[in-house]
C-alpha cells in the first residue's frame, strides 16, 4: 500500500512494539494526498505533543504512527483527505495550540470555560478564544428546523449536545458537540510515573477501564523493555474478556430498556450483576478498576475468585440459548435502523447487526474467560519497572473496538502520552447513521453504537 | 460452593437505613419545613463529566436486584418534575451552566445529592484546570455518597435515608409547603 510504504521511508523512531516514523512536511502532505485516494489504511487517531503531530494508522492487524514537526505553530491538515481527522485537529488546536492548515477552525474541547487557552502548550495563552453555544451551520431550506438535545438529556445520560437538522419528523443531518466531559487528564498525567498515572487511565472511560489500563500498561512496559509476569498476562486476559461480556450485556440491556422490553432488560441486567459481584469477589472491584497496572497487576486474584468468575460465566453460558431467543424481538425492532456502509468491527451494518455482533461477542468472550482461568501459571503478578526513557505504542481489544495508547517516558516520567479511544471513530458513524431516520429513533441508533463521551473528551 | 453471595439482595440492598444519616437529614428538613412529599422521590440525574462508572451503578439500581422503584424512587427525564438532582462527575467547567440550569428548572423543595468521589470533591481530578471540583463548587449539596464508584446498595441506602428523613420531618408536623 503506497501510503504505508511512503510513511516507512520516514525517520524510524525508537517506538515499541508498534513503529513510529517522523516525516518532513512535504512527505506528510504527500501522505495526505495518498490518504485521499483510498479508504485504506484506516486513520485510527490523531494527537500531538509540544513538538509534533502524530497520526495513528491501521497496518494489518496492528498499527503505526506517522509524525510531522510543527513549524510556526502549523502543520498540514489531514481532514481534507480524511474528514474523520477534523475533530482531532480541533482538539489538537485547543490543547496544544497547533493549527491545521486547511482544517476546521472551530474549537472542540475548549468551550471558553478554562482559566487558560492551550493548556498543554509550553506557553498556555489567555482564555476566551472559544464561544458557547457552538456555531452550527444555519438551516437551509424552509420547513427545516434544528432540534438541540442535551448535554442534559435522557434518563441516565451522556453529557453530549446533539444538533438534529430535521424536516418534519425526519432527521436530515445529526451533528454532535462534545468536550463537556473534558477533565484535563493529559495535563494531570504529565510528569508522573506510569504507575502513578494509571489511576487517571483507569478512570478515563469506566465501561472499558480494563482495556484502557491494559493498553496503557503494555505501552509503558514496551517503552521500558519490561515484561509483565506470565501469571499477570493470563489474569489480564481473563479480566479483559470479563469486561467485554459485562459491556455487551449492558449495551443489550439498554437497548431492551429503550425498546420497552422490561423482562429482557431485567434478565440481561441480572446476569451482568452476577458477573460484577464475581469480579468484586475475584479482584476487589465490581468494574475491576486499578487492578491492571504498569508492570502487571496491583494484586493477585482472590483464592476463590476464579471459581466465582467461572460460575457466573457458566450461568450466563447456559442461559445464552434462551437469551438469544428472547433477543429476537429486539433484533426485529432494530432491523433496518441506522444502517451504514462501513463494516468496522461491532459498528457495521444496521442496529440489528450491531446488536447481533454483541450477542456473538458474549459467546466468544465467555470462551476466552474460561480458557484464561483454566489453570493460569503460578508465580508473581507484577515486576518493578526500571526508571528509564523510551517510547511505547500498544493496544487492547475492548467491546467498543481496539483501544490504543502511546506514551513517551523521560527518565521514568511521562513526557507525552495519548489514550486513543474507539469513540473517535464511533461518534461520526453514529451521526451518519442517524441521517434519513425518524427522530424518535435517535436514541436507539445512538445506543446501538454504544457511543460515550468520557473516552474522547479526555 | 454456596451461591450465597450470588443471591439477589445479598449485596445488603434491603439493609437497615443508616440511622445517623436519617437523623441528620431530618434535622435539616425540620429547619426547612419542606414536607410536601409523600413516600416517593423523583430523581433527575445530571452527569457533570463522569467517567461513566457511577452511571453504570445508577443503571444497576433500575435492575431487578436493587429495583429502586419498590422504595418509591424513580428517575425522571425532566428537571421540572424532579425532587432530587442526583449529580455525578467532578463538575467540569464546560458543564457548570448545564448543571445550574437543571437546578433552576427543578421546583422547590428539592435536594441535591452528590454521588461518587468526583461529585463529592473532584476525586482524582481535583486541581485540574478543566474541573471545578465537585457539585458543591456550584450548588448547595444535601447528601454526599462517596465511593469510586459507590455500589448500587450504597447509593440506594443514601436515597432511602433521604426518603426516610422526609417522612420523619413530616411526622414532626413540619409546615406543609404549597404545591
Ligand atoms: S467517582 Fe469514580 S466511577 Fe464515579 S465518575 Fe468519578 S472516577 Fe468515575
Amino acid at each position: 500500500m503506497i501510503t504505508l510504504d511512503l510513511i516507512r521511508r520516514g525517520t524510524a523512531e525508537a517506538c515499541r512494539p508498534w513503529p513510529r516514523f517522523s516525516l518532513t512536511p512535504e512527505a506528510w502532505s504527500a501522505m495526505a494526498a495518498a490518504l485521499a485516494q483510498s479508504p485504506e489504511p484506516g486513520l485510527l487517531g490523531l494527537w500531538a505533543d509540544t513538538q509534533q503531530v502524530h497520526a495513528l494508522l491501521r497496518d494489518g492487524a496492528g498499527a503505526l504512527i506517522a509524525s510531522v514537526g510543527v513549524e510556526g505553530g502549523r502543520y498540514p491538515a489531514l481532514s481534507p483527505a480524511r474528514p474523520a481527522a477534523s475533530r482531532p485537529e480541533r482538539m489538537i488546536r485547543d490543547l496544544w495550540g497547533h493549527a491545521a492548515t486547511g482544517g476546521d477552525e472551530r474549537a472542540w474541547l475548549d468551550h471558553g470555560r478554562w482559566p487558560m487557552a492551550h493548556p498543554l502548550s509550553p506557553r498556555p495563552g489567555l482564555p476566551g478564544g472559544a464561544v458557547e453555544p457552538p456555531q452550527f451551520p444555519a438551516a437551509e431550506e424552509p420547513g427545516v428546523t434544528q432540534v438541540p438535545l442535551g448535554p442534559v438529556h435522557g434518563l441516565i445520560h451522556e453529557p453530549a449536545h446533539l444538533r438534529l437538522v430535521t424536516l418534519g419528523d425526519t432527521v436530515l443531518r445529526a451533528e454532535a458537540r462534545l468536550g463537556y466531559a473534558h477533565r484535563g487528564i493529559l495535563a494531570l498525567m504529565r510528569g508522573k510515573s506510569p504507575r502513578a498515572a494509571a489511576r487517571f487511565i483507569a478512570r478515563l472511560a469506566a465501561e472499558t477501564t480494563v482495556a484502557h489500563s491494559l493498553a496503557f500498561a503494555r505501552a509503558a512496559e514496551a517503552a521500558l523493555d519490561a515484561q509483565a509476569p506470565p501469571r499477570a498476562a493470563a489474569l489480564r486476559a481473563a479480566m479483559l474478556a470479563q469486561e467485554r461480556v459485562a459491556g455487551c450485556l449492558d449495551d443489550l440491556a439498554r437497548l431492551a430498556d429503550a425498546a420497552g422490553m422490561a423482562p429482557l432488560h431485567a434478565a440481561l441486567g441480572e446476569h451482568r450483576e452476577m458477573l460484577l459481584r464475581a469480579a468484586e469477589r475475584a479482584f476487589g472491584h465490581r468494574l475491576m478498576m486499578d487492578v491492571v497496572v504498569p508492570g502487571g497487576l496491583a494484586a493477585d486474584i482472590a483464592p476463590d475468585g476464579a471459581a466465582a468468575l467461572c460460575q457466573a460465566g457458566e450461568a450466563l453460558a447456559s442461559a445464552l440459548p434462551s437469551l438469544r431467543r428472547r433477543l429476537d424481538p429486539l433484533l426485529g425492532r432494530l432491523d433496518g435502523l441506522g444502517a451504514i456502509a462501513t463494516a468496522t468491527w461491532m459498528a457495521g451494518g444496521d442496529a440489528a447487526a450491531r446488536c447481533a455482533a454483541r450477542v456473538a461477542e458474549i459467546g466468544r468472550s465467555l470462551d476466552r474467560l474460561r480458557a484464561a482461568l483454566d489453570s493460569p501459571p503460578d508465580g508473581p503478578v507484577s515486576t518493578a519497572l526500571p526508571t528509564a526513557s523510551g517510547e511505547g505504542l500498544d493496544g487492547a481489544d475492548s467491546q467498543r473496538g481496539t483501544v490504543w495508547h502511546w506514551l513517551r517516558l523521560d527518565h521514568g516520567q511521562i513526557a507525552a502520552c495519548f489514550p486513543c479511544d474507539p469513540g473517535w471513530l464511533l461518534w461520526p458513524l453514529a451521526e451518519t447513521a442517524m441521517a434519513d431516520q425518524s427522530m424518535e429513533e435517535e436514541q436507539m441508533i445512538r445506543l446501538s453504537f454504544g457511543v460515550a463521551c468520557a473516552g474522547v473528551d479526555v | 460452593m454456596s451461591w450465597g453471595w450470588l443471591r439477589p439482595g445479598a449485596g445488603g440492598a434491603a439493609g437497615p437505613v443508616d440511622a445517623a444519616t436519617t437523623a441528620s437529614l431530618a434535622a435539616r428538613l425540620d429547619a426547612a419545613a419542606q414536607t410536601r412529599l409523600g413516600r416517593s422521590l423523583a430523581i433527575r440525574h445530571v452527569n457533570t463529566g463522569s467517567c461513566n462508572g457511577c452511571e453504570l451503578e445508577l443503571r444497576a439500581l433500575r435492575g431487578v436486584f436493587y429495583d429502586l422503584e419498590r422504595y418509591g424512587l424513580r428517575f425522571v427525564e425532566s428537571p421540572r418534575h424532579a425532587d432530587v438532582l442526583l449529580v455525578t462527575g467532578p463538575l467540569t467547567g464546560n458543564l457548570r451552566e448545564a448543571l445550574e440550569a437543571a437546578f433552576d428548572a427543578a421546583p422547590e423543595p428539592k435536594w441535591v445529592v452528590a454521588v461518587g468521589d468526583c461529585a463529592v470533591d473532584g476525586g482524582v481530578f481535583k486541581g485540574s484546570y478543566a474541573v471545578l471540583g465537585g457539585t458543591g463548587a456550584s450548588l448547595p449539596v444535601d447528601l454526599t455518597i462517596s465511593g469510586c464508584p459507590p455500589n448500587p446498595a450504597r447509593i440506594l441506602a443514601g436515597l432511602r435515608a433521604l426518603l426516610e428523613a422526609n417522612v420523619v420531618a413530616r411526622r414532626r408536623g413540619g409546615r406543609a409547603t404549597g404545591g
